[in-house]
């Protein structure tokens, strides 16, 4: 008898086939990144609704290190998002993981610059500790559902490495709520406000990091034989 | 060159199983496992003794059973098919390094261990034909022995045996298999003494 043929693999293999439904294949990375990234726009619309548009749009455009910092953190959100979808699969390389980290430089550089500004934006005021709780909240709070459905989303592929999938999901998660927060931001940017900002998303990489990891590798708990 | 066009007909035909697979034939999907054997074992010999070759092949078989729908028929099978048995084979590794680490095989010192509860006058009368069972079966390897513990001593069934267990269906089913085997090759060499 060859090795190929043991007793013990013509078992299993009957098992498997006699257990065989039909599945259908996922959809591409590209498309199931489109999904969530559409639930972000969604968020993002409903919370539109209730911000000062116009006072968003002069914020931004008094001070380039505001914009190039809200195209960062939504950049780095559609690039960490598409590098999670293209690592849960099995036989896609790692090197995905890199994708974001030009625009996380980018973010986190232009956000850097805001506390170097000599001036304040007109039409803003200055920064409180209740302003600087509630951009906590609003990071936190935002990305808490936008994780939850990115982790539901993984967990239909395969995911081979769980910690860098949930790290880069997680960095999705707090770029897209850090974008968001640009709604809700009436005043300028100043170190301890950014301290805060990089606080809260550190706080949410590192938490999807450890609770995405257990519920994407939770599948593989499992052993055939010693 | 002749061998690039064999292994790109392979993998082409590899994969248009595959497809099949998803769509539910299982007589392909059982005709695609036994043609992926030969190459999970190729990639587990890279990474494994011989005493575990079997053992990868069989966690790659389950997870392909499990990770089916992310295979994409546009892609290579068998590049899918070989990160998923390297995982594979790695994770048996690691696992054997840490069950290296927590047991110790140390069977002199188990032989000679007084057992407090057995009366040392009749000791050395009791080396019957159960205690020599016990003894055989404790010295199977871990997943041998659970299998035999849950599915015949304490005669669960296949479900709540894997549910206690953490392991498969099909994997206990394999395990008690071969620890039937392994104690019927043992007292078939060295029979029961009444």
């Amino acid at each position: 008898m060859s090795a190929q043929n043991r007793p013990s693999h013509e078992i299993l293999i009957a098992e498997l086939a006699g257990d065989l439904a039909p599945v259908t294949p996922l959809p591409s990375p590209a498309r199931r990144a489109s999904i969530w990234l559409a639930a972000v726009i969604f968020i993002g619309l409903c919370g539109a609704a209730f911000a000062d548009l116009h006072a968003v749009t002069v914020r931004l455009a008094a001070a380039p290190d505001m914009w190039i910092a809200m195209a960062g953190s939504a950049l780095t959100a559609v690039l960490a998002v598409f590098a999670a979808f293209q690592l849960s699969l099995p036989d896609r390389s790692r090197l995905w993981a890199v994708l974001p980290l030009p625009a996380a430089m980018m973010w986190i550089a232009a956000s850097g610059v805001g506390c170097l500004r000599g001036w304040s934006i007109p039409g803003t005021h200055a920064v409180t500790t209740g302003d600087e709780r509630d951009c906590l909240l609003i990071i936190v709070g935002l990305s808490i559902p936008l994780s939850a459905l990115l982790i539901v989303m993984l967990r239909r592929a395969f995911v081979l490495e769980p910690a860098l999938t949930a790290l880069i999901a997680g960095l999705a998660a707090a770029a897209a709520a850090a974008t968001l927060l640009n709604l809700f931001h009436p005043f300028d940017a100043t170190a301890s406000d950014l301290a805060v900002h990089g606080v809260a998303v550190l706080v949410v990489i590192i938490a999807i990091r450890l609770l995405g990891a257990r519920a994407l590798g939770s599948d593989q708990k499992f052993r055939a034989t010693v | 060159m002749q061998q690039p066009v064999d292994t790109d007909k392979r993998d082409a035909r590899l994969g248009a199983q595959m497809a099949s697979a998803q769509a539910g034939d299982r007589n392909a999907y059982a005709a695609l496992l036994r043609d992926c054997i030969p190459l999970i074992r190729g990639v587990a010999s890279r990474r494994a003794p011989p005493d575990r070759i079997d053992d990868i092949v069989q966690e790659t078989l389950i997870t392909i059973h499990r990770a089916r729908q992310t295979y994409d028929p546009h892609r290579s099978f068998t590049a899918w098919l070989t990160v998923i048995a390297d995982r594979r084979a790695l994770d048996v590794m690691r696992r054997t390094l840490r069950e290296g680490h927590r047991e110790v095989h140390a069977p002199l010192i188990y032989e000679n261990h007084p057992d407090e509860r057995v009366n040392p006058v009749i000791a050395e009368d009791r080396d019957d034909a159960a205690f020599q069972v016990g003894r055989a079966v404790a010295a199977l390897p871990a997943g041998q022995r659970e299998a035999v513990q849950y599915l015949v001593l304490q005669e669960q069934s296949l479900a709540a045996a894997a549910q206690q267990t953490g392991r498969s269906e099909g994997a206990l089913k394999v395990n008690l298999h071969r620890a039937l085997k392994a104690l019927r090759a043992k007292f078939e060499r060295k029979p029961l003494q009444p």
